[in-house]
Parts: C-alpha cells; structure tokens; sequence
C-alpha cells in the first residue's frame, strides 16, 4: 500500500506552489485546516486562489493568508467579518468571486463525482447569471454551473487511519467531505490518526480513496467565533 | 403596530406540526422562541445541521457545533449531522417545508432583495440565493420601510435580486400580506392599532384590499 501518511503540514503541503488553485474546507472558523494554513503562511506562497466558503477572521484561518497578501483571488459565499479583507477588496488588492453557499458545495460535489457541470436555481434572475448558459427543465430555468478544478484540497477531520479514511466531527463536516472528493491531490489534517482496523467502515465519512496525504494535527485552536449561551 | 418580537411570533403561528424549517439571521431567529406548544418542528441549519437545539449553557460551548449564523449550539434527540452538499439538496429537492428570511425589499411579483447594497462592502450572499430559488414556501420578515422611511414593498425591487418570483407572504410590523399570482400585495391582516390607511401610505407597491381586514391575533 502507498504511505500516505506524513509527518506533518510542512511536508503535506511541500509542492504547493504560488499562483495554484486551493480548497479549504471549514464554515467561519469550525473545521478549518488550521495546521495547514499556518504550514502556507510559513512557507509564504503567493498568488493563490483559494475556494473557501469564507475567509476566516483578521488574526485567524485564512484572514492570516490575506494578512500576508498570499491571496489573490477568494472564491466564497460570504466574507464578512475580516477587516483586512474589506480593505484589500475595496483597493483592488484582492479579487473576490462571491457564488451561492449551495453552488460553491454542489460544484465540489460534481468535481468528486466526476460530473463536469451541474444544474441549479441559485441565481436565475440575479446578476449571479451574468454570462451563464440558462436551461428550462420542466418548466423551470437553471444555471448551469461548472465543477471546481482545484490543484489541492485541504480539510480537517476530526479522526482519520493511514489509508486515508476519515471521520468527521459535529457540524465540523460541513464542506470537507466534499471538498477531500474534488482536489486533485488531497490533504487532510486530522486530529487524530489511527491505524487501520480501528474505525468501523460503516462510520466512514470519506473513503481513503480520495485522500492522497494525510497527518495528525496539533495545538488545535478551534477558536469560535460567536460564541452564545443560554 | 408590532415590535420584533410580534412579527417573530405571528410568523410562528405560520408553523404547522411536522415542519422542516430553515429560519434566517435576525427576526426570524427569534421565531424559534414562539413556537406553539404541541408543534413539533426540525430546525434546518444550513451548514449540516437538521434538529438544531437552544444555545449551550455557558462552559457547554462546543466549537465544533454552531449554526448557519455561527454561533455555538446545541444538537437535539434526533438531530442530524451532514455535508454542504446534502445540506443544500435538501433545500434544492424542496423537503424543506418553510423558510423565513428578512428582506430589503420585496416586489410586488415576490422578487426579493437582501444581500448587496451597491457602493457598500459586499459579504457575500450565503445561502439565501440557494434557499429563495428553491424554497417551497418563503415568509418575510421585515420592517415595512427603510430607516429612512421609503417603503420596502415596490412595485420593482431597485437592489440586486436575491431571487426572483419566490416570496409568497410578507408579515411586517404593521401587517401581514401575500403575493398575489397575478401580481400585487394582497392584505391580509392588519397589525393592532393599524389602519389600512397606514398600511397604504407605507406600501408603494400595488396593495390588494379585498373585504374586511381582521386585525391580528398574537
């Protein structure tokens, strides 16, 4: 069997290079890649466009790439609450693609299903449709929306063995599964890596087919962002 | 006239047992606190979520648990976790019953706009596109006119649409009203204290008036 297990972010993300096309998965902060995007960070690539549904915080997740201007292009659905991010957005800095929460994971999920492109409503009628092939099926018209073509996808789960199989944690799920099923090399970043034999195959979120490299994270943060109590 | 809390809980008198729904950020978050008792429903949360609980009591946060809004929460007996993916087919096969989102403005064909004011910073739509295009049943929530006292229900939206066509009832704090088919703001009900009179002057849309309006009953 081919070891896809190493010894931590730095080298999972060793060829990644500036000007690739990156997903990350996660909603706001939870189930980011945190060891990953500070592995990016360090190494200093630049020119990246990274699919992500959002663009983390000023201090935190991906805001630290932006901080560093290694971003130049944000695909995501919203991308509020980043400061820097505004800036760069309003002085032309940054180039921003903002596309339906349930296109961005649908055309995640054509890419892992091997679909070139998919049908959705999202944004018929709305300047989202600008320059998209319409289609009327059964009397209602859809967009038609490519799959992503992305040169790595990074996730974070919450368990994983070495042949890549991974498990997911709460709503921590969100976009990783699909995302792990698009990249055309897969990081994922768990926080914790077993052997095989340990997890129950019947509990298996994303089968180790789609990961390509994977590692045990540490020093998680899992900062929150709104945190609200009763 | 109504304050948040009043249009929350007329718009839950909106909910019938058994009901999937998917309740935005703002007043209709509040909508959750005034479900009648006896009605079951299953909050949808648009990052994998169906079944979501109260907030966590403090020291119970779990960062791994928040909702579309993210904030921490908790999860219910029989609560279900899934990817974006499912998250929005269920949305887009229609097996979510409601959905309540605020507005900054509705047409009076159902258009509405709630995401983009041009010249400010944009944050982006989230799944509001998503959930309008497809949703099988949409209230609005919202104030009747802006801050600066112009009415939200136009005969043409002039933001960027959200969607178009999909808004089927508007409830606001001065009244409740339905987009009819054949186009126009039918009135149905008018908050306490309110005068169709009232609702005329905030309304610049077509306003329906058909027979006796009942005043509403919270």
């Amino acid at each position: 069997m081919i070891n896809k297990v190493v010894a931590n972010a730095d080298e999972a993300i060793r060829d990644i290079e500036s000007g690739m096309t990156l997903m990350l998965g996660g909603f706001g902060l939870c189930g980011i890649p945190e060891n990953c995007i500070n592995a990016l960070v360090e190494k200093g690539v630049n020119q990246l466009t990274c699919i992500s549904n959002n663009a983390g915080v000023d201090d935190f997740g991906i805001g630290l790439m932006l901080k560093k201007r290694q971003v130049k292009k944000m695909v995501s659905s919203y991308v509020g609450e980043n400061a820097e991010f505004e800036r760069q957005l309003l002085s032309g800095e940054l180039e921003v693609e903002l596309i339906p929460q349930g296109t961005l994971a649908t055309r995640c999920m054509a890419a892992g299903y091997g679909m070139p492109a998919i049908f959705t409503p999202a944004g018929v009628g709305t300047e989202v449709a600008e320059g998209k092939e319409v289609r009327n099926f059964n009397g209602k018209d859809y967009l038609m929306e490519m799959a992503f073509d992305a040169d790595f996808a990074i996730v974070k789960a919450w368990k994983g063995d070495t042949a890549g199989n991974l498990i997911f944690r709460s709503t921590a799920r969100n976009f990783n599964p699909v995302m792990a099923m698009a990249g055309k090399i897969t990081i994922a970043e768990v926080e914790q890596l077993v052997e095989i034999g340990e997890l129950d195959p019947d509990q298996i979120h994303t089968p180790g087919i789609y990961v390509h490299r994977i590692f045990q994270g540490k020093n998680y943060e899992k900062r929150i962002e709104q945190r609200t109590v009763r | 006239m109504l304050d948040k809390t009043g249009i929350a809980k007329r718009i839950a008198k909106e909910i019938k047992d058994g009901y999937y729904v998917n309740l935005g950020i703002g007043i209709p978050t509040l909508v959750a606190n005034y479900i009648p008792e006896g009605i079951n429903v299953v909050l949808q949360s648009e990052n994998g979520l169906l079944g979501m609980g109260p907030f966590p009591f403090d020291g119970e946060e779990d960062p791994d648990l928040i909702n579309a809004g993210k904030q921490t929460i908790t999860t219910l007996p029989g609560s279900a976790i899934f990817d974006s993916a499912m998250s929005f087919g269920m949305i887009r096969s229609q097996k979510v019953d409601l959905t309540i989102l605020g507005a900054m403005e509705v047409s009076e064909n159902g258009d509405i706009a709630n995401w983009k004011i041009p010249g400010k910073m944009v944050k982006g739509m989230g799944g509001a596109m998503d959930l309008v295009a497809s949703a099988k049943n949409i209230i609005v929530a919202m104030q009747h006119v802006n801050k600066a006292g112009e009415s939200k229900l136009l005969p043409e939206c002039s933001l960027p649409l959200t969607g178009v066509n999909c808004v089927k009832k508007i409830v606001t704090e001065l009244a409740v009203l339905e987009v009819a088919a054949e186009g126009g703001f039918r009135l149905l009900e008018r908050a306490p204290g309110v005068s169709i009179e009232d609702i005329r002057n905030a309304t610049s849309g077509k306003l329906i008036i058909e027979g006796e309006i009942p005043e509403m009953q919270i």
